[in-house]
């Protein structure tokens, strides 16, 4: 068994090296930029405050990014989203996968096969796209989507984390993924301009 | 559900349904039977796997506009 870190044991040139993921992070979530640098400001200042609580369990970065999801909540409560009951609301909705399905449960558009995928993963460009796929999605279909493939959150933690019960929070997932996958197709791995 | 009755449709959400739990034995003989003999379903079960690799590096990728701030 690994020991933990000694409490109190970080330095802010440590938690600088994390300013640009934690921008990311932030940007995927809240559309407004500025917004997203003074949370994670905010993250800063509190992750300072309480470096003596930090454990050491987690990695830094886990560690930021979980106050950064709180920071990011706070805000959403403070501008007035009620996230629970918009995404309930979303998750009972009939558009999103629906439109990719005929009512015989086929594909309206056949997927297509996407010629190396792999080599997409070394061009800024396709993760650009991606960002932009990412930001068509509906606020809680991506917050739900983030929590889980970027902070690894089971199915129940988010459904904790955004009033959901588990059937809810697997369609929005559903959706994010394949509106994802579709968008991905079209923007990237169909473009004209593909070499 | 009908064994070997499911459609594109159904095996989407179990395609996703795996990536967050454990799926069942007859979700699991449903989803293998429909991926031996659709094309499009075996395609995207490969695209929502490479979607979730391409996603956890997203965070770290530079894009444009980060170039230009600094």
């Amino acid at each position: 068994m690994t020991h933990a870190k000694p409490a109190g044991r970080i330095d802010v040139s440590e938690l600088e090296q994390h300013r640009p993921y934690l921008l990311k992070f932030a940007a995927l979530q809240i559309r407004r930029k500025e917004v997203a640098e003074d949370l994670v400001q905010e993250v800063f200042l509190a992750a300072i405050n309480a470096a003596d609580r930090f454990a050491g369990k987690s990695s830094v970065r886990t560690w930021l990014t979980s106050i950064l999801l709180h920071k990011i909540s706070d805000h959403r409560g403070k501008v007035g989203r009620e996230t629970s009951i918009e995404a309930l609301q979303e998750a009972d909705g009939a558009d999103g996968v629906e439109a990719l399905f005929q009512a015989n449960g086929s594909y309206v558009c056949l997927p297509q096969e996407w010629r190396n995928p792999e080599d997409s993963l070394t061009d800024r460009r396709f993760f650009e796209t991606l960002e932009g796929c990412v930001a068509r999605l509906s606020e809680t279909a991506g917050r739900a989507f983030l929590l889980r493939e970027l902070m690894g959150l089971s199915i129940a933690e988010i459904c904790k984390e955004m009033g959901l019960s588990e059937t809810n929070c697997s369609v929005l997932l559903h959706r994010a993924r394949m509106g994802l996958r579709a968008c991905l197709e079209k923007r990237w791995f169909a473009r004209e301009d593909q070499p | 559900m009908i064994f070997g009755m499911l459609n594109c449709r159904q095996v989407s959400d179990l395609l996703s349904d795996r990536l967050d739990r454990k799926l069942r034995p007859m979700e699991r003989l449903g989803l293998r039977v429909h991926l031996s003999m659709c094309k499009a379903c075996a395609r995207v079960e490969g695209q929502l796997g490479f979607l979730r690799k391409a996603v956890s590096r997203l965070p770290d990728s530079r894009s444009e506009s980060d170039h230009r701030r600094e």
